[in-house]
């Protein structure tokens, strides 16, 4: 099994700089998910591992020896596209034992082998079909079937549900998932999808514009993004921000307030002196309608309330003019133009200094 | 705007099927006078061509002008030399141009986008302004024979087949069918181990039929038709390709009803190719800019 290992990774095309020097540990057996919004350069680094594209600069180890030079081949990795790439010309079982049968193995080996694969995956049935004669979740199969038969020691995969309908795509999450348990081996997961990151990761590296902003696990992510952008970028509906004003601090917290906030000490280690003018960040998750007008923090009138069954999202226009999305429960029920208040915990606010 | 109902859906159909017709008869005039007139006797084929019976088995019809085509020329001979160079030329054509677009397209070597527009750049040149440098050329090349080095391709195959088994315009098909290929195939072959070797044996080989089934009809159709070239490079009957073999009927009196039996016989190898490639042919012509 193996580790990989990334040292001041870089990658141009021309004199376009698109990975900007990642550093990077995956750790033996990890599942670790490159996130970030299109063309930040996951496809790349992926494609990097795997020896699709040079290396400009930087060194890059797989199993502890350094790979810059090698050929894909000779990587010991497995890839899954987005677009599958299965082998139009070949039968399923073709496609699948295609590494086996380049490595020379024989008859009876290759036998077992997509037996097992194709046991694990549910597609013993489609053995001797043509990959035109199979559904999106079923080439998908396939070509997970084709990486894993090879037992490779990295798997990579670059969005490999993209393409799939939305049921069919909680489903093979689940199954990648339990893939990763059952055989033990280090996956690498490209997906802009962040419900995908969280439930699959064991380390998720946020990327934007080939510049790592953070790498941990996805609940340290969630509670303790590093900057603006993870803090945006991770949870879902999406983190409010609110432009506020350092009053000064109280002890550790530094106590800040707007137009429609008011004052409120929230914990920070930010050398922010009076009057430096910050972001505020709060999940939309933790706030909560305010019983008495008073004793709420934030103000603000109802624009738009979607009831989603589990949870009520609220849309708000707050008093200095500003936008802010509240998920409170399902029995929430918020009219249209209602002014209403809202509070929350603020040891679960984040403050930033402004981009 | 044409409307289309229930109605007058069969009439558009038969407009569109005779239009279609007309047009595949015209093309068919040509050979419908050509085999008709290989029966006629010389006196009669030139009457007939005043009128419509020139397309029409009427008159003296007779296998007299084949019995004295085989009389006055080998034939059989010809067709072979011509279907031996042509099939020689097409095989290696085919291997030859693949792997070169094969290396354009896939392998990144430096000063390949240079090259590549080199050789499109022979395309438009006229091969009668190379055809007198090349036979200087073919006439002191080296080759080794059973009876150790010769001097001089004249009068041999080798010197019909090896100055065409790479051209410009087989390439530049490949290159730009293999451009279409959807790049992750290769990448995935890549990841999974395959060698260039194997990736261009399994992967792009199998899925190359429609552009291997028009590259070889076009190289049939200009080897078999090819007339100047070995006219000037064999003097020898042995090697003499069915082109060539046609100034055997112009003497001092042509003997047009032979001509005519000569192309019907030396049109069979054609058509018979055509038809075996004819599927695939279209289909690499309908498959053009659909991607599936
Ligand atoms: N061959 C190339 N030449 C120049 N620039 C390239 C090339 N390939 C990719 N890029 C650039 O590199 C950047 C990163 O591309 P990449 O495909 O890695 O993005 P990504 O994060 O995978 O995006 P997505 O989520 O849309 O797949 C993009 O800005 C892209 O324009
Ligand atoms: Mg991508």
């Amino acid at each position: 099994m193996a580790n990989v290992v990334l040292k001041d990774l870089r990658k141009s095309y021309g004199n376009v700089d698109v990975i900007k020097g990642v550093d990077l540990t995956i750790n033996d057996g990890e599942f670790c998910v490159f996130v970030g919004p299109s063309g930040c350069g996951k496809s790349t680094l992926l494609r990097m591992i795997a020896g699709l594209e040079d290396i400009t600069g930087g060194s890059l180890a797989i199993g502890d020896k350094v790979v810059n030079e090698v050929q894909p081949k000779d990587r010991g990795v497995a890839m899954v596209f987005q677009s599958y790439a299965i082998f139009p010309h070949m039968t399923v079982r073709e496609n699948v034992e295609f590494g086996l049968t380049i490595a020379k193995a024989t008859k009876a080996e290759k036998e077992a082998k997509v037996a097992e694969a194709a046991r694990i995956l549910q597609m013993e049935h489609l053995l001797d079909r043509r990959p035109s004669q199979l559904s999106g979740g079923q080439r998908q199969r396939v070509a997970i079937g084709r990486a894993i038969v090879r037992k490779p020691e990295v798997f990579l995969f670059d969005e490999p549900l993209s393409n799939l309908d939305a049921s069919l795509r909680m489903d093979m999450r689940m199954e990648i998932g339990k893939l990763h348990k059952d055989l033990r081996a280090t996956m690498i997961y490209v997906t802009h999808d962040q419900v995908e990151a969280m439930t699959l990761a064991d380390k998720i590296v946020v990327l934007r514009d080939g510049i790592v902003q953070q790498i941990g696990a996805p609940m340290d992510l969630y509670h303790h993004p590093a900057n603006l952008f993870v803090a945006g970028f991770i949870g879902s509906p999406s983190m409010n921000f609110l432009d506020v004003e350092v009053k000064g601090r109280d002890g550790d917290a530094l106590v800040v307030s707007n137009g429609a906030l008011d004052p409120v000490g929230v914990p920070s280690t930010l050398e922010a002196t009076t009057g430096t003018r910050l972001k505020l960040g709060i999940r939309p998750q933790y706030l909560r309608p305010s019983t008495d007008t008073q004793a709420g923090k934030l103000h603000g009138t109802v624009t738009l309330t979607e009831r989603l069954g589990s949870e009520t999202v609220v849309n708000l226009r707050l008093t200095d003019d500003s936008a802010l999305i509240a998920a409170l429960g399902e029995d929430a029920i918020f009219d249209r133009g209602r002014n209403v208040s809202l509070s929350f915990d603020p040891t679960r606010a984040h403050l930033f200094f402004a981009e | 705007m044409a409307i289309v109902t229930p109605e007058n859906r069969g009439l558009r159909l038969v407009v569109r099927y005779t239009v279609l017709t007309i047009i595949a008869v015209i093309f068919c005039f040509p050979l419908v006078f050509m085999i008709m007139s290989s029966f006629k006797p010389s006196q009669q084929l030139l009457t007939d061509t005043g009128s419509l019976r020139a397309f029409l088995p009427v008159g003296d019809l007779s296998f007299d002008n084949y019995i004295e085509a085989f009389a006055r020329a080998p034939i059989g001979l010809f067709v072979f030399n011509s279907m031996f160079v042509t099939g020689t030329t097409v095989i290696l054509t085919l291997l030859i141009c693949s792997m070169t677009a094969f290396s354009f397209v896939y392998l990144k070597w430096r000063g390949r986008g240079l090259v590549l527009s080199i050789i499109l750049a022979t395309l438009i040149v006229p091969f009668e302004t190379i055809v007198i440098p090349l036979l200087l050329l073919a006439s002191k090349l080296p080759w080794l024979g059973l009876h150790g080095i010769e001097w001089g391709w004249l009068n041999s195959y080798r010197v019909q087949i090896i100055p065409f088994v790479a051209d410009g315009l087989t390439i530049f098909l490949f290159v730009q069918y293999f451009k279409d290929l959807p790049g992750e195939l290769i990448e995935a072959a890549r990841v999974e181990g395959a060698s260039w070797p194997q990736i261009y044996r399994r992967i792009v080989m199998p899925l190359s039929g429609p552009v291997m089934a028009t590259a070889a009809i076009l190289k049939f159709l200009a080897m078999y038709n090819s007339y100047l070239w070995p006219l000037m490079v064999v003097q020898k009957e042995q090697y003499r390709p069915v082109m060539v073999g046609l100034q055997y009927f112009f003497q001092l009196n042509i003997a047009w009803g032979e001509i005519m039996a000569y192309l019907s016989l030396i049109t069979v190898p054609v058509l018979a190719f055509y038809l075996l490639l004819q599927r695939a042919f279209i289909a690499s012509i309908a498959s053009t800019g659909v991607k599936g």
